[in-house]
């Protein structure tokens, strides 16, 4: 019994391998899920002339979007970081990451109170612009996803695991956290090109 | 990024503290993939017995319109006042039915039974890839049975408007009883479903593409996991859509917004929602819905092929072609939907383009029909219970196959659209068809689930009832959809021209309860077998995939030492020149000199070389 609970280290990269995969793929299954609402809302758009956001988009989009980007870059260097076993310095742009996670929360949903001020509700009987919420929403729920996941790589380094754990936690989390922060531009752009 | 290190330190942290394992962690949270499948299984089954009890309870108000049955209102309450069964509650059984067995039992059922215990036993791994997120895909089914059983337990009852849940009649609370709280635990049952699925499905793809052992190439792959494999991409594609429409639609309900409503009056009062279109979400619910027969009857095909082929002692007729037709539909059951909405003022050009690609399906569907046919042509059948039910497999598969040609055309399906034909046909190609598959696996690889023989007696009256029954029940009601009696109607006397159908509505329930009381021969021999079954060798059925070469008492990791290398594809039965009438895949072609033919070493010139020369030796002739 017990010799087989261990695993040789090949066999354990390879494991890793295929839960990295499982990410992969689960970011396909999320990206089906923001394409399936894409399309609906340009059938749902296209389905007559007074539909559509018919607004500007709030500024407060842009700020969110250099946040988001910004997030991305600090990550990225917590991650050389994990790599170059610099744990201060992990932790700090950890840190960095966290932060601008929640100002990106907190930008969107102020979005949002944007939003409610130039008159487009969620409750519209303009559906288009609820889409601008569900998007954002749904985008946004990804987000605390993401937040809990780099917590987790934080919690890591506080408590020094393994440094070939760490890394891979590092693995798992940059690659979640730049897919949202990729999956919130191209809905960005998306709504902005939809945006009369 | 790949460029990880690992220290035997980390490999430590990471196993999950399988050394001590309490009852807890073995029977309930477990990460074992032969332990997640076997709670897959059983919570179908239950599922199973659920579903059916509900179509048996409407099977009896379509028989006796006029008979009250006071022991309905023992057990059912208000909703079978004076013994008979209340219209509102007849909405709620065939849509929980519907619910159940197509996503519950059929999907996860079947999809998490099977795609759990045969991905790592057959392709040699010691676990899925990620064993936590298989048990949270566990638990986060078996919340949502939890939840949907939950909603007979509310005031106003199930949810009612159909499996395929349209809105308006879903998505406005008042609309109908149904549609109130029911509907809500509905969506939220649905949602958690989801998640369910799309977690076991990322680690069945990941698992398969990355954990194959040594020398199991892609194609060597049994077709039962390459049955998977694509339910499971199909599965991952289409899934997450139907979030989205869920989502929508609870927007709908509970917000107050208006994606899919739209000038409604419902009570004499005006709806303030405007301009949404219901048709958007059959539009998405399709996406996922039409996929989803294919998640349903794809792994049923794989594993019929698999018991086909071992128990007609034949290698399966065609296994490159078993597996392109199965691309094939998996690339086809995307671009079909629109046949689901042929009556929705369709654009008749689009309808057409849906007619067309709908048809095609019945390309690939019928090379593997051929396929079967010709797999057990001439072979050394041994009519095992699992044997019969892949045959019966195959028999519900053609005749309901056929009628989706009929209904598949548009012009026809504007006239038997949502009639009793399509009830029957989809009963017929992925009801019975799916679940004679999901039986004919249950009874193949209990052996390797539980160490034990089920009862063949058993076995073989269980089939017998169960086919009979399954033809009598749906095949009549073709004719009552020739005739144009709808489906979902609640009392065939309240329209003359349907009331010569009450006697053929008697000789379905009597079909349908026998068939019912069929299923305890079943409960009787798989509980009971668990037990007290007949113990079993490692390898009964004389089979050549790498689950047969695993001990038969279940161990942490499958096989003891090593995991074996595979040298061959796994259909090597009936070889000629071999003594044994089967080559497991773990026996190398050094081994088998006697049986070896050219093809078999890929153009490998070395072992075509060694080949030759033996064969002169031994003045074998090919």
């Amino acid at each position: 019994m017990e010799n087989n609970t261990i695993r040789s280290i090949e066999e354990e990269q390879r494991i890793r391998k295929a839960k990295k995969f499982n990410l992969w793929l689960g970011m396909i299954g999320m990206f089906m899920m923001f394409a399936a609402l894409s399309s609906g809302f340009i059938v749902y758009t296209a389905s007559g002339v007074d539909k559509g956001i018919k607004t500007l988009l709030p500024q407060t989009f842009i700020y969110s979007t250099v946040v988001i980007v910004i997030s991305s870059l600090t990550l990225h260097l917590a991650y050389r970081a994990a790599h170059a076993a610099a744990l201060a310095k992990q932790k700090f742009f950890l840190l960095c990451t966290i932060a601008l996670g929640i100002l990106f929360f907190v930008l969107q949903v102020h979005s949002w109170q944007v939003l409610t001020g130039q008159g487009v509700f969620f409750i519209n009987n303009n559906a288009s612009q609820s889409f601008v919420y569900v998007f954002t929403g749904l985008h946004l729920l990804h987000i605390i996803a993401g937040l809990i996941v780099l917590f987790r790589c934080f919690v890591g380094v506080v408590k020094s695991i393994p440094q070939a754990n760490n890394i891979f936690r590092m693995d798992l989390a940059a690659l979640f956290w730049h897919f949202l922060d990729l999956l919130w531009i191209y809905i960005y752009v998306f709504l902005l090109l939809n945006q009369y | 990024m790949s460029s990880t290190v690992i220290s035997h330190d980390a490999i430590h942290h990471d196993s999950h503290g399988h050394h001590h394992e309490s009852f807890l962690t073995k029977y309930i949270f477990s990460q074992d993939h032969k332990m997640i499948s076997k709670q897959f299984l059983i919570t179908g089954i239950i599922m199973a017995v659920f579903a059916m009890l509900l179509s048996i309870l409407f099977r009896i108000q379509l028989a006796w319109p006029d008979t009250d049955f006071p022991i309905l209102e023992v057990f059912l309450g208000k909703w079978a006042e004076g013994g008979r069964i209340k219209p509102d509650f007849f909405l709620s059984l065939v849509t929980i039915h519907g619910t159940m067995m197509v996503f519950f039992v059929l999907t996860a059922g079947l999809s998490g039974t099977f795609s759990n215990l045969l991905i790592p036993y057959q392709l040699g791994a010691r676990d899925m890839a990620s064993p936590l997120m298989n048990m949270l895909s566990y638990w986060f089914f078996f919340v949502a049975c939890v939840i949907m059983c939950a909603s007979f337990f509310v005031e106003s009852g199930p949810a009612s408007a159909g499996w395929t849940i349209y809105p308006p009649l879903s998505s406005v609370p008042t609309a109908i009883s149904g549609s109130g709280l029911g509907m809500s635990l509905w969506l939220a049952s649905m949602v958690l479903f989801i998640i369910s699925q799309v977690l076991g499905g990322v680690n069945y793809i990941s698992t398969i593409l990355n954990l194959r052992t040594k020398g199991m190439g892609l194609w060597r792959m049994p077709l039962t996991i390459w049955a998977f494999f694509l339910t499971a991409i199909v599965g991952l594609l289409s899934f997450p859509v139907l979030v989205a429409a869920v989502v929508l639609l609870i927007f709908d309900r509970s917000a107050g917004t208006s994606f899919y409503l739209s000038d409604l009056v419902v009570q004499g009062q005006i709806l303030p929602n405007e301009g949404g279109s219901p048709i958007l979400f059959q539009h998405l619910f399709w996406f996922l819905g039409h996929p989803e027969v294919y998640i349903v009857v794809m792994p049923a095909m794989g594993i019929t092929s698999e018991v086909i082929s071992t128990n007609s002692r034949k290698p399966i007729f065609g296994y490159h072609a078993m597996v392109y037709s199965l691309v094939g539909i998996t690339v086809l059951s995307f671009i079909v939907w629109g046949h689901h909405m042929f009556v929705t003022g369709m654009n008749p050009f689009l309808g057409g383009v849906f007619m067309i690609t709908t048809l095609i399906i019945a390309v690939p569907s019928a090379v593997k029909a051929f396929n079967y046919t010709a797999t057990l042509w001439r072979g050394n059948i041994r009519f095992t219970p699992a044997m019969l039910f892949a045959i019966g497999m195959v028999s519900f598969f053609i005749s309901g196959g056929v009628t989706g040609l009929i209904v598949g055309n548009a012009v026809i399906d504007i006239h038997v659209h949502d009639t009793y034909f399509v009830v029957a046909h989809f009963h017929l190609v992925m009801g019975s068809a799916s679940i004679f598959g999901m039986l004919c696996g249950v009874y193949h690889w209990y052996p390797k689930m539980f160490g034990r023989m089920m009862n063949t007696k058993l076995g073989y009256l269980h089939f017998w009832l169960t086919f009979l029954g399954a033809y009598l029940v749906f095949f009549p009601m073709h004719f009552m959809g020739i005739d144009g009696v709808p489906r979902r109607y609640y009392a065939f006397t309240e329209f003359p021209f349907m009331e010569k159908w009450v006697s053929v509505n008697l000789l379905i329930t009597w079909a349908a309860i026998i068939a019912g009381l069929a299923q305890v021969a079943f409960l009787i021999n798989f509980f009971g077998s668990i037990w007290r079954g007949k113990k079993a060798s490692q390898n009964p059925w004389g089979s050549n995939t790498l689950e047969w070469t695993t001990p038969v008492k279940h161990i942490h990791g499958n096989w003891p030492g090593e995991i074996p290398t595979v040298y061959r594809w796994p259909y090597d039965y009936s070889k000629p020149g071999h003594d044994a009438d089967f080559i497991p895949q773990t026996t190398p072609f050094s081994e088998t000199m006697s049986s070896n033919q050219m093809h078999d070493f890929e153009g490998d010139e070395e072992s075509i070389r060694i080949q030759e020369e033996w064969n002169k030796e031994n003045n074998r002739t090919e």
